[in-house]
């Protein structure tokens, strides 16, 4: 029995608009959940719904999925999709994405970065930094470059808390993109260096000497493949931190832009893998998907548990043998610190180096006396204040040599 | 050979072959034959993903290719290569019967001298054979681009050769692990099955599947110790294949009920928990409050 003839001709017909347009509602609805659902998918759904299997939800459903999901996070979302459009249950769950976070949430990113001290217009996170910085150097010419550059300097040395002027605090989102950059070019030219392989291919070798009538004239070299440092971001976004946090959300986004592998997640009383919404051109756009992400931000901390669940869901995939992971943190954590102790000893034994970043130790006598951070110093490779750029501008020959 | 088998009927020839589906997976292999995609399955180590692989080739008689992904995996290995010894000799040899330098290059690069590899292979089979690219995701992003152009084609360039196009188009099953993320292109070209810890109940049919006489009872016991064990914070979670050793150990050393024996239950354990961390964590005192729970 084949189940894809066009069994019942007259029903479809009949059926046909209705269902077809149902069908693309359907399919912009995963759009929205971030499913990847291209033309040929609906095309092929479209030939799903000409068969048997459409008569009832309890086949098309398993049949949709296998067409629609694309990974893990997917499978576990489509359940409830499918039934709130087709079966109409649960239909508030369907506004989740679409408008759901603001309103939820005792704090979100967006407002996070406008709460910021005097930061009234932030620029968006993709746009080009460094222009309001330009504009206002440009009428006195070359002595105005110069007074730029001092500024920068001067800037280096500045808190982040007392950057109260908005366009300041542009100048030092543009030093964190640069600082990225400056990262990953070092770490580059390293790479180049180690091209030249010393050990002959020999297979290559005699392949691309069948021309010569198999005599080795020209050698094929064998080099070890070079593996870029990933760099993996734990930002802690609690209210604690929301004094810097805005910044490094900027860094995070240089991070990301220029990093060849870079990963960053968020994390308050829960963890949030924000990458693919940190990708986003359009800093808008960034900031939308961001808030909606980070729902509950400015809250309290868990920092034990937001790492278990790195630990457990996404460090296989996140991390391999040449993984720095930096978090950024002040350690003030409402969990229970022995969780906090037990994860951090997991996760050393699987990357290479942890950075752990603590704007609080900026402060003239700040001991890492939090609880949590006593627990996890025992496993951080390096410990540095971060309240300045100066002190992000001392990691990359830390971070080079990885 | 070309009739499209539906959902029950896949499901009723799988266990037939000693698989235990569950329906979405029965519909997923129906679907691959009916909009002719790619399957990719994910899913923890030891789930038996590459079981379904064998499975969907022993359900249609077959052949199953198999190729491994790993890293630095390139098209020399995975698609097809010259046979670079035999060649040079041919030339030497011809060279030595006073040939001299007129060797003819269609004579040496020619099917004689081509070494196929898994997937060209599965594209020049009669019958259409089941391709398994087992973990695709340690392979490299480059040959993950190249497969998805023969994925989408069939069809394979040599450029000595001219253009081979398949035969007859495989069933393409994909499994990933998860340690690298897959392109975005990839997971929409492929079917996507989740394959995730059997329940008690399906998991009990497998054993019973798997191990020849074992009781009904027996195989429920292990089955809902297993589903114990896996709810303990366990840094490496035991798949079906660790519970069918397990099981196999047990019904090797004469135990008919788990309860009787307590002691070679806890001492079989370390079939299914693979880390020290876990095997301490697992004590004496733990193994047997799951096992009264469980028997």
């Amino acid at each position: 029995m084949t189940c894809c003839g066009a069994g019942h001709p007259e029903d479809l017909k009949e059926a046909g608009g209705a269902m077809l347009a149902r069908l693309i509602a359907f399919a912009n609805i995963l759009r929205s959940n971030a499913f990847a659902v291209g033309l040929k998918e609906t095309q092929d759904a479209v030939r799903l719904l000409a068969t048997d299997l459409a008569a009832r939800p309890s086949s098309l459903r398993p049949a949709l999925k296998a067409l629609f999901c694309a990974r893990a996070s997917d499978w576990r979302k489509f359940d409830e999709i499918f039934d709130a459009h087709w079966l109409g249950q649960g239909m508030k769950q369907l506004a989740r994405v679409s408008a759901s976070g603001a309103t939820t949430s005792p704090k979100t990113i967006r407002e996070l970065s406008q709460n910021a001290p005097g930061q009234h217009s932030e620029p968006g996170l993709g746009e080009p930094v460094p222009s309001d910085g330009a504009s206002s150097a440009l009428p006195s010419g070359d002595i105005g470059r110069m007074e730029g550059a001092s500024r920068v300097e001067n800037l280096q040395h500045t808190d982040f808390r007392k950057i109260a002027d908005p366009e300041e605090l542009a100048k030092a989102h543009a030093l964190a993109e640069r600082l990225a950059k400056a990262m990953r070019a070092r770490l580059t030219r390293r790479e180049r260096a180690r091209r030249k392989g010393r050990k002959i291919d020999l297979r290559r070798t005699i392949r691309r000497n069948i021309a010569h009538g198999g005599v080795p004239i020209e050698l094929v070299h064998r080099a070890p493949k070079p593996k870029p440092l990933r760099l993996v971001v734990l930002l802690d976004a609690s209210g604690s931190m929301s004094l810097y946090t805005s910044v490094f959300v900027r860094f995070i986004h240089g991070v990301l832009d220029h990093f060849h592998e870079a990963e960053a997640f968020l994390f308050h009383t829960h963890l949030a893998h924000v990458t693919p919404a940190m990708r986003e051109r359009s800093g808008a756009r960034a900031l939308e998907r961001l808030s909606l992400l980070a729902a509950g931000a400015g809250g309290g901390t868990r920092i034990g548990e937001s790492l278990a669940t790195f630990n457990r869901w996404h460090a296989k995939r996140v991390i391999h043998s040449r993984t720095c992971v930096m978090i950024i943190s002040d350690g003030y954590d409402t969990g229970d610190s022995g969780v906090l102790g037990q994860e951090m000893r997991a996760l050393a034994r699987r990357c290479r180096r942890i950075v752990w970043l603590n704007p609080m130790l900026g402060w003239e006598g700040y001991e890492p006396s939090a609880r949590g951070m006593k627990a996890a110093l025992d496993y951080v490779d390096l410990f540095a204040p971060a309240h300045t750029l100066d002190s992000l501008a001392k990691l990359e020959p830390y971070l080079a040599r990885l | 050979m070309t009739m499209i088998m539906t959902r029950d009927e896949i499901a009723k020839r799988l266990s037939e072959v000693g698989y235990v589906p569950d329906r979405e997976l029965a519909m997923a292999l129906s679907l691959m034959d009916m909009l002719g995609r790619p399957l990719l399955l994910e899913g923890e180590a030891g789930v038996g993903k590459t079981e379904v692989a064998k499975a969907l080739a022993a359900i249609h008689g077959s052949r199953l290719i198999r190729l491994q992904c790993y890293e630095g995996l390139d098209q020399s290995t995975a698609l097809y290569e010259w046979n670079y010894q035999r060649q040079l000799l041919a030339i030497r040899a011809k060279e030595s019967l006073g040939g001299g330098a007129g060797v003819e290059e269609d004579a040496v690069f020619s099917e004689k001298y081509l070494l196929e590899r898994p997937l060209l292979s599965a594209i020049r089979q009669k019958q259409a054979p089941v391709l398994l690219i087992d973990e695709v995701d340690r392979a490299d992003e480059e040959f993950e681009a190249f497969l998805l152009e023969l994925l989408s084609d069939f069809q394979v360039t040599i450029p000595e050769l001219g253009t081979i196009r398949a035969v007859s188009i495989p069933r393409v099953v994909l499994t990933s692990n998860g340690t690298r993320e897959l392109s975005d292109a990839l997971r929409r070209r492929c079917l996507y099955h989740y394959v995730d810890f059997p329940d008690v109940d399906r998991e009990a049919r497998i054993i019973l599947a798997r191990v020849p006489g074992i009781s009904t009872e027996l195989a429920l016991q292990i089955a809902r110790m297993v589903e114990k064990i896996r709810k303990e914070e366990l840094r490496k979670v035991p798949g079906v294949a660790e519970t069918l050793d397990w099981t196999a150990s047990l019904v090797g050393l004469g135990v008919k009920n788990l309860r009787d024996d307590p002691e070679t239950v806890h001492d079989t354990l370390m079939c299914l928990l693979k880390t020290a961390e876990d095997r301490a964590r697992v004590t004496k005192e733990v193994s047997t409050r799951l096992l009264g729970k469980v028997a």
